[in-house]
């Protein structure tokens, strides 16, 4: 059986082989793709937006296409860019570093990707029916409810509701892996930073989109349903909206910084070619971090007039978070204290994180401090606080990870001139583009107006913050041709371990194949691979004999299922256009149907096959 | 492998000391849902007569969805066995957490100044 | 994947956690009843938020009728007794039993939901329309939400029931996915604990 399934396997074509992938390898890479695609769109987005504010009175768009513009650029980079970008991340490593051939449930994890992904596309046709979404990516009614904005709100409402259940099971299936996948010797504290945040990543999903998925249906009922949640004449309170978006918000910011610092926990020790510095006080801070984060949303709704107790609690709470930040600032520091450090591109934009993240913390307490963010609020202070987070963190530990794993996820490394030419521009055009608005937040220039009279002082400063992102969308151009660049020139990586680095996932051969370990490694200590090269004789020590290897099938299951999400969303909104072609009922029904009987279908058994163990032997040989 | 998981077995495996502990058990289930009843009755009836004021009912009532609470979580749905470590935590996680946010919803809409 | 178990001792005492497989579903189930927590909490926050918000409609001290309520509760209470016995029996091997039991419990499972059809429909006649007040709305949307949860948990019992009436017994296999439903079902009725007190006693009482 297991020979006729591997020769029928070989029979694929490539498009039906990655749409039917259930390898976390090549998830990870679907996951990339996808993310950098979302992330190119709301970044050209971005650009507009500064176009259009880069001279006082400019007419280069409407009003209403910038608010289209600034709740897309919003809602894209959080939901379908970096959440994305960093599960891509996730998939490849985690299971090397903790010395798994697999994640824990392969098909919910392509089931993940393909509802995130249609949940994502589900948000993009909004342009073609009557215009985006455009209350804001905070989506405050009574704004977005079905009296004020048009019909891109329920794009937004069920693009996100799909997409958010494909990023919350993807969450589930990262945490089952970590706790019960883990190779034999891989004890909790001995796993590496990336697979800490990664857990406690997916932990805050489980429970801040579960409140989202809550939120968004109360709103998708308003639009859809004419649900009485959020109207004071009918009952309602507008604040409630308010609450629960922020309950799921705040820890949003955590679920995408966290792996960020994940990636840094993992590069500045691979380059200092030293030790993490203090690993369990990097450990705690993060589950610390995490929990701070469920209990301190208020401070979004500081001016909404809740009352001096609870704005006090909570400016208390969100100052509380700079402890633990602090102790991971300064645990990277004397990681990189006396160290032999490299100072390559993945470095480069790992080192040059913590500078510019301490900037973002520290305009963070300031705005914690709730008397003084009644002047903050709603200015470009914050704009410049939370770029300072997302791209001077989030972004930058996003690149130093690409930068550090692509040898191993694609066998060649990026060329090293363009990468540095990527991160000097990147770091001077942010620096420009966003420093500034610190400034022109302060004089009082508000975030979310479309345009400003000129003669008030802001018009040369927002000059310089356009120009500051042209630069960095040169520099991300620059990145995309260094990834066509380096895919025909550069030296094809056939060592396993071209970066001299520490963890599990640089004992793997180059390129991996697809069963990751032909034996599970035993794990003597922490960073595995750096003690076996000391203590050992530079390989893994196997737990297991050599034997046949369990994998899961692919499945095209995961896609159907995406795409009958996809219908059945699309069928919902249509129920609030003037003119739909098909009655929205049988669009509703025929997504339900195809959802719900691809769920019966995959209750049948499939237990995977088996890769012989002469096979085994001979795909080893042939890498090693 | 793959094909044991799909096969009947004949017998089981357990021993005569796990034999009568899941008969215990058993019995406890049966114990424990005839209680869970028993407090549903009563929250129903100090809600529906005349007789017990209502300052004393709201809290009672609560305290016996609590009580009910914790049996179905411990008993029908195991958490009291031992290998529940991490189910114990994911699911104090999500108490602990939805406590504010319950709080916030009741009281901070707005109405009263705190 | 690397459990080695002695096939031939017969089915191990805990056959839900004795593979990888059964133990990663195990846990998963408890990860996603953790998050469900949160969700049906913002939901219950919703409803405690506005459930004075009647604006002149239909106040629930008008409406709600405690013994169908009591009858509804009774039901799922069973419903949960009956799954946990057919677990009990799994873990003995006896499949028959199992069977009959999950049988019973989707049969509990249809009367609740047509209990809470016709309540709804009830409500409705009497003028608490979905759109009638932020307290009708929140009530509907709690209690329907408990609702759609119910006929989801049918709809998995019902498609498991149907795969494996005729599997023999219990296998390696099969043992994980009935046990995750039967959790799942669980988490149900704790649901309902609360929907019955904080949402109809707590109003019916006057607090």
């Amino acid at each position: 059986m297991a020979t006729a399934t591997m020769t029928a396997k070989k029979e694929k074509s490539v498009l039906w082989d990655w749409l039917t992938t259930v390898d976390h390898k090549k998830l990870a890479i679907l996951y990339l793709v996808a993310g950098t695609l979302f992330f190119v769109k709301a970044g050209v987005m971005a650009l507009f937006i500064r176009i259009q504010l880069m001279i006082p009175e400019n007419d280069f768009m409407t009003g209403q296409v910038f608010n289209e513009l600034i709740t897309m650029h919003g809602t894209i980079m959080l939901f379908l860019a970096v959440t994305p970008l960093i599960f891509g991340f996730m998939n490849f490593a985690i299971p090397l570093q903790i010395g798994a051939r697999d994640v824990a449930f392969p098909f919910i994890n392509a089931l993940g990707f393909w509802i995130f992904f249609f949940g994502g596309l589900l948000l993009s046709v909004s342009w073609f029916f009557g215009g985006a979404p455009d209350a804001g990516w905070t989506a405050y009614v009574p704004l977005s409810t079905r009296e004020f904005a048009g019909s891109g709100m329920d794009f937004y409402a069920l693009g996100l509701q799909v997409s958010g259940f494909g990023t919350l099971i993807s969450a589930i299936n990262f945490i089952v892996t970590i706790i019960n996948m883990r190779a034999p010797g891989m004890t909790m504290m001995r796993m590496p930073l990336f697979c800490w945040t990664g857990l406690v990543t997916s932990i805050l999903i489980v429970f801040a989109f579960t409140p989202l998925a809550a939120g968004l249906a109360l709103l998708m009922l308003d639009r859809i349903f004419s649900g009485q949640f959020f109207l004071p004449d009918m009952g309602g309170n507008a604040i409630l909206w308010a609450h629960i978006f922020w309950i799921f918000g705040h820890p949003e910011v955590y679920i995408l910084v966290l792996p960020a610092f994940g990636i840094i926990s993992e590069v500045v020790p691979a380059f200092s070619h030293k030790r993490l510095f203090g690993y369990t006080a990097m450990v705690f801070a993060t589950i610390v971090i995490a929990f701070l984060s469920f209990m301190v949303w208020v401070h979004h709704m500081f001016t909404i007039g809740i009352g001096p107790i609870t704005n006090s609690v909570f400016a208390l709470a969100t100052m509380t978070i700079a402890v633990p930040t602090g102790i991971k600032i300064f645990n990277w520091l004397f990681t990189m204290w006396g160290g032999k450090l490299v100072f390559n591109t993945a470095m480069l934009c790992a080192a040059s994180f913590v500078p510019t993240f301490v900037l973002g913390g520290i305009t963070g307490v300031m705005l914690s401090m709730a008397p003084v963010d009644y002047l903050y609020h709603d200015t470009y202070f914050v704009v410049a606080h939370f770029h300072y987070i997302i791209v001077g963190g989030i972004v930058f530990g996003l690149l130093a990870g690409l930068y550090y794993w692509y040898p191993k996820m694609f066998g060649h490394k990026l060329n090293e001139t363009l990468g540095k030419i990527m991160f000097w521009s990147l770091y001077i055009g942010f620096h420009l583009t966003f420093f500034i608005q610190h400034i022109l937040g302060l004089i009082g220039m508000q975030r979310r107006v479309y345009t400003y009279l000129g003669g008030q002082g802001f018009d040369m400063m927002n000059l310089v913050s356009s120009i500051g992102s042209f630069v960095m969308g040169a520099a991300i151009v620059v990145l995309v041709i260094n990834i066509v660049y380096s895919a025909y020139t550069s030296e094809r990586i056939t060592v396993r371990d071209p970066w001299d680095a520490r963890t599990l996932e640089w004992s793997t051969p180059t390129p991996i194949p697809e069963y990751n370990f032909a034996q599970t490694p035993q794990v003597r200590s922490l960073d595995p691979w750096f003690y076996e090269k000391v203590h050992g004789d530079g390989t893994m020590k196997p737990a297991e004999p050599m034997g046949d290897i369990h994998m899961p099938n692919g499945s095209i299951l995961p896609f159907m299922i995406g795409l009958g999400l996809f219908i059945w969303g699309f069928g919902m909104i249509m129920l609030n256009m003037d003119n739909p072609i098909i009655p929205p009922a049988i669009v509703i029904g025929v997504g339900f149907v195809i959802t719900f009987g691809m769920m019966v279908l995959h209750s049948k058994e499939d237990h995977g096959y088996h890769i012989p163990v002469d096979e085994v032997k001979k795909i080893e040989k042939g890498v090693g | 492998m793959s094909d044991e998981m799909s096969k009947p077995f004949p017998k089981s495996a357990m021993t005569e000391d796990e034999r009568y502990e899941l008969k215990r058990e058993t019995r406890i289930q049966v114990i424990s849902f005839a209680f869970m009843i028993g407090l549903t009755i009563m929250s129903f009836l100090s809600v529906s007569t005349e007789t017990i004021v209502t300052g004393f009912a709201i809290p009672f009532i609560l305290l016996l969805g609590a009580v009910q609470f914790f049996l179905q979580l411990f008993y029908f749905m195991h958490l009291k066995d031992k290998d529940h470590g991490w189910p114990n935590t994911f699911f104090t996680t999500g108490l602990v957490l939805m406590t504010p946010m319950l709080i916030a919803l009741i009281l901070l809409l707005g109405v009263t100044k705190w | 994947m690397a459990d080695h178990i002695d096939v031939a001792q017969g089915l191990p005492a805990n056959p839900e956690k004795a593979t990888l497989e059964g133990k990663n579903k195990f846990l998963g189930m408890w990860v996603f009843l953790g998050g469900e927590t949160v969700m049906f909490a913002t939901f219950f926050g919703t409803f405690l938020g506005l459930r004075k918000g009647t604006v002149g409609g239909p106040t629930a001290e008008d409406l709600f009728s405690l013994p169908l309520v009591f009858i509804m509760t009774m039901i799922l209470l069973t419903s949960s007794l009956t799954s946990v016995l057919g677990i009990l029996a799994m873990k003995r091997n006896n499949f028959k039993t199992l069977r009959t039991c999950m049988l019973l419990t989707v049969l509990l499972g249809f009367g609740f939901v047509g209990f809470e059809v016709y309540e709804f429909y009830h409500y409705y006649h009497e003028g608490l329309g979905y759109t009638t007040s932020a307290f009708a709305s929140s009530f509907y949307t709690l209690v329907g939400l408990h609702g759609c949860h119910v006929l989801f948990g049918l709809g998995w019992i019902i498609t498991l029931l149907a795969r494996y009436w005729n599997a023999g017994g219990v296998t390696l296999a099969n043992a994980p996915k009935f046990y995750s439903a039967s959790l799942y079902w669980h988490f149900i009725d704790v649901v309902w604990v609360f929907i019955f007190t904080v949402v109809y006693l707590l109003s019916v009482g006057g607090a």
